[in-house]
């Protein structure tokens, strides 16, 4: 059943038709374009399509797009602002938090996340706060190292 | 300036860290098309009939396929290593046409307008089975009433492969004791956080079939896929875009990468497929699975005399592209180990059962060696009363520059073992802590240290070698490297990475070599139209092989430019230096040329050397003489909680010998992730399936994949003990980790656990397994019982 939804996304507003079914993940990447959001699982295991919504970290996969109506959604692509890297993104690359990059876009929006709710995080609350992103090539080491560093430099 | 050593920055970065990385699910062309396959729900059964009508007549569905169509164009799925004659080779068809080995074989697929009207649709293809028993086992598997896969395959075996170096009855006849152990090393699932995916296009008018597909070895996909479907390899181009994490499980030639390519051809439309998670657990390779039963024999002085070793190797219903190879050759010729162990012997057994294949995942073979040679003389320590160190340095090879042969018949390059074992040393206080856990101890706490001091073979190359040993492919590596006339350089590797930084690495090098910023330099791969031909990438072998290519490369060029620079300036050639990207004529230092400026009299030609061909690049082929064999000593820390059971690992310190560094940023990361691999498999991962052939461990709720939560910093430090094998000196830092770990964990838990007579832990170390040996000790918490 087609519905209409209007969603602001990165700053943008979008009104779209979209199928009732359709995931907010699949909304993003399909409808949008913006494949920056990726998908490892079925299961909303892995966390590679986190996205902020409302300011809030969320599997994309495990929302309906209508979910997403009149709601507004930050991607990776939006993270950055006016053309500089926010924080974490840049921590990543200073502490080499990334290797194939398929987990990073998710990873680094629940850092930012995380950040956000709690800026001087201890070494537990980083591991525990991304806890909902599986990452297989980097052993979280310079992942929980990039977080301590953008908490540095924010 | 040289960046050799530097820890550079990664360029790939900007464009990862900001969503702009191009992964096979991001590619979407034009009138493309989805592809969905039906999948074997049944371990092993007849395939009666095949309905798609109702699939096809479904609204959005273009076609359905089923093996019976299409057999023919899609031929058998080839193995890339063949041990010798008698290994046997049953078909293996990408769809299967009359009967299913495992649940996920493909049986058919649908191609649809839309994603969910393909997903809908392939529901609705009615699969006709006659189940039939089914076997999950490698040594139920050899059992005279075991039920039978494969006709060219009697008893389930599809090989034995057997060495023995130096002798093991002599070595039993000279030792004061013979340890034994059953070691299983549990099957993986390697988890890619990006699964696979194939988008395939075809062009009707000049037959070309354009692929991409994550995959750590495009122009073999390309040789593989020509050999499986006939379609001449010019017209097959390969791409492997940003590719998602792969460590093995993306270097075969996979059905549906066969398939896609085929239908696209036939539909003349662009298809896509791209792997579902569950689909991930059943249809791409699994790793190890071995069922092993080991000897070691040795004096009661700490002496190591032997080893002997029989492994049961599930090769799962298939053999997969390198299959072969791991459980044989990776394993075997590796269990010396960094000792002086002058008798190895060695079967094993490569058997079929109703399971995924399992083929190389980060290791392949050797995780499994080192893990039971580890395992083994711990085991061997504690039985003759004796520290597991000392029982090490008391057996370890010597420090050596010029080869080692060990009694596999191979030849270690260059190793300081005891090197690394006393760095190791030196970071960790291991008096200190036998004080303390003895002290824990009498406080109901239970602490465990434990060592690994481990070799490995990487660089996977030397071609001859690997051609007598079974390889259906050179095994060298190349490079071109192009210099652009306003001095910019494209660099076209042949090697395919996965995330390990190739692209930065690389032009570390170009930068250094010919002082062209890092900026200014590209680095190319995973393209079979823009590269020559290349053998990829796995085995730890990128730098040590294809940067020794592309330093060749690079080398050629300095060549040319010093001759173009020396006829320019007016003086022999032997007359100028090379530094820092300047010609510069011997003692006169404000002659000089810059690298950038002969680049363009390169292409300008207006005043070359008589004879001398214009333009500036060089391709190369480097193809060394032997392996690279990286070494080091790993140390794991752990507390096991005496109530539950549950494993802690307090501190992980690792000490790595991968020769000479290029990015020391860059090998950490790889050892971090490398070491997580093995943890993993030595505390949480296990893929389960049960009689009738259904993987219980079938999705990310059921596999448990190491978690930031239950995980430490690492504290890594190396070596460094050049290799001659190659130009640069380097080894192969992308497996060592995981090889390292798993006896490290494990001997740390057993030693937590040795004062109530434990021996031995088959992975993975799972609270309840613990909790369960604590309990039968009368050890567990009375509250708990
Ligand atoms: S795709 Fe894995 S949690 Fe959303
Ligand atoms: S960087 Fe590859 S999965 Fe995290």
């Amino acid at each position: 059943m087609p519905n209409e939804i209007t969603v602001t996304v990165n700053g943008t507003e979008y009104t779209d038709t979209v199928e009732a079914r359709q995931l907010l993940s699949d909304y993003l990447r399909e409808t949008l374009g913006l494949t920056g959001t990726h998908l490892g699982c079925d299961t909303s295991s892995c966390g590679a399509c986190t996205v902020l919504v409302d300011g809030q970290s969320a599997k994309s996969c495990t929302l309906l797009a209508v979910q997403a109506n009149g709601h507004s959604v930050t991607t990776i692509e939006g993270l950055a602002t006016d053309g500089e890297l926010h924080p974490v993104q840049a921590a990543f690359r200073e502490e080499h938090g990334l290797q194939c990059g398929f987990c990073t876009p998710g990873m680094m929006i629940s850092v930012a996340q995380l950040l956000d709710r709690n800026p001087n995080p201890t070494e537990t609350e980083i591991r525990e706060g991304i806890g909902g992103n599986l990452c297989r090539c980097t052993g979280y080491h310079n992942i929980v190292k990039a977080a301590q560093t953008a908490a540095r430099s924010i | 300036m040289t960046l050799v050593g530097e820890s550079v920055k990664r360029i790939e970065d900007p464009r990862l860290i900001t969503g702009k990385g191009t992964y096979v699910a991001d590619v979407t062309l034009p009138g493309m098309l989805y592809m969905t396959v039906v999948r074997s729900p049944h371990g092993h059964a007849n395939i009666k009939n095949i309905d798609v009508s109702a699939a096809t007549s479904y609204p959005g569905v273009v076609a359905a396929f089923t093996g019976a169509d299409i057999a023919e164009q899609l031929g058998s799925l080839p193995v890339g290593w063949v041990l010798d004659e008698d290994m046997k080779q049953p078909p293996h068809p990408p769809l299967a046409v009359d009967k299913v080995r495992i649940v996920g074989d493909a049986v058919a697929v649908v191609v649809a307008e839309t994603n969910a009207a393909s997903v809908e649709a392939a529901e609705l293809v009615d699969v006709d089975y006659e189940v039939l028993p089914a076997v999950t086992d490698a040594v139920k598997a050899q059992a005279s009433d075991a039920p039978q896969l494969h006709e060219e395959a009697p008893g389930n075996l599809a090989f034995t492969w057997e060495i023995e170096g130096g002798s093991w009855d002599e070595a039993v006849k000279n030792a004061d004791v013979v340890v034994k152990e059953k070691i299983v090393n549990q099957r993986l699932i390697p988890n890619a956080i990006e699964t696979r995916g194939v988008v395939a296009d075809y062009n009707p008018g000049t037959d070309q079939i354009t692929m991409w597909t994550s995959t750590q070895i495009p122009h073999l996909i390309r040789l593989l896929f020509t050999l499986v479907t006939g379609h001449p390899e010019s017209k097959v181009r390969i791409i492997a875009p940003e590719v998602g994490g792969a460590f093995g499980s993306k270097l075969f030639l996979y059905a549906e990468e066969v398939i896609a390519g085929i239908v696209a051809k036939q539909i003349g439309k662009p298809v896509k497929w791209i792997e579902t998670r569950q689909e991930n657990y059943l249809a791409t390779a699994h790793g190890r699975d071995h069922i092993a039963f080991a000897e070691m024999a040795g004096n009661k002085d700490g002496e190591i005399l032997g080893i002997n070793v029989v492994v049961n190797a599930n090769m799962g219903a298939y053999l997969s592209t390198f299959a072969p190879l791991v459980p044989t050759i990776l394993f075997g010729i590796m269990l010396a180990g960094v000792y002086k162990m002058p008798n190895v012997k060695c079967k094993v057994l490569g058997v079929f059962t109703n399971t995924t294949p399992t083929d190389a995942y980060r290791g392949a073979g050797r995780p499994e060696a080192t893990f039971l040679l580890e395992r083994m003389v711990d085991r061997f320590a504690q039985e003759i009363g004796r520290d597991p160190v000392v029982v090490r340095r008391k057996n370890m090879i010597n420090a050596f520059r010029n080869g080692y042969e060990v009694p596999t018949g191979v030849m270690y390059d260059t190793g300081n073992f005891k090197g690394a074992l006393n760095k190791a040393l030196e970071n960790f206080d291991y008096q200190g802590f036998r004080k303390e856990q003895r002290e824990a101890r009498r406080n109901g706490k239970l602490l465990g240290v434990g060592w690994s001091t481990y070799i490995e073979i990487t660089g996977m190359a030397p071609s001859a070698v690997a051609a007598s040993l079974g390889a259906g492919a050179g095994l060298w590596e190349s490079s071109t490297v192009r210099v652009h006339p306003t001095g910019s350089v494209s660099v076209y590797a042949g090697t395919a990475p996965s995330g390990q930084g190739h692209e930065t690495s690389f032009a570390q090098m170009v930068s250094s070599e010919l002082g062209v910023p890092m900026e200014n330099i590209e680095v190319h791969h995973g393209d079979t139209d823009k590269q020559q031909f290349g053998t990829g990438t796995f085995g730890s072998r990128s730098l040590a092989v294809g940067g020794a290519a592309l330093h060749m490369s690079l080398a050629k060029v300095v060549a040319k430019a010093k001759t173009i620079a020396a006829h320019q300036m007016g003086v022999p050639e032997k007359q100028v230096e090379y530094s820092n990207g300047t010609f510069i004529v011997e003692d006169i230092p404000e002659r000089s040329l810059a690298f950038g400026d002969v680049a363009l009299e390169a292409y300008l030609a207006k005043d070359l050397p008589p004879g001398m061909e214009p333009g500036l690049e060089a391709t190369s082929f480097f193809d060394p003489d032997n392996f690279t064999w990286p070494f080091g000593a790993h140390v794991a820390i752990v507390e096991i909680d005496p109530d539950t059971g549950d494993v802690q690992l307090k501190r992980y310190l690792a000490v790595d010998d991968v020769g000479n560094v290029m990015n020391p940023m860059i090998v950490d990361g790889m050892i971090h992730g490398g070491v997580v691999q093995g943890i993993g498999q030595a505390l949480w991962e296990n893929a389960v399936y049960d009689d009738d052939g259904q993987l219980l461990s079938g999705s990310m709720l059921d596999y448990a994949l190491p978690n930031a939560k239950n995980l430490p910093f690492f504290e890594t430090d190396r070596t460094v003990t050049p290799t001659k094998v190659n130009p640069l000196g380097a080894k192969g830092a992308g497996e060592a980790g995981t090889i390292a770990a798993c006896p490290a964990i494990v001997n740390a838990c057993v030693d937590a656990l040795k004062h109530l007579g434990v021996t031995h832990i088959d992975m993975p170390v799972t609270s309840e397994k613990v909790w369960r040996i604590l309990d039968e000790k009368g050890k567990a918490h009375p509250r708990r019982k």
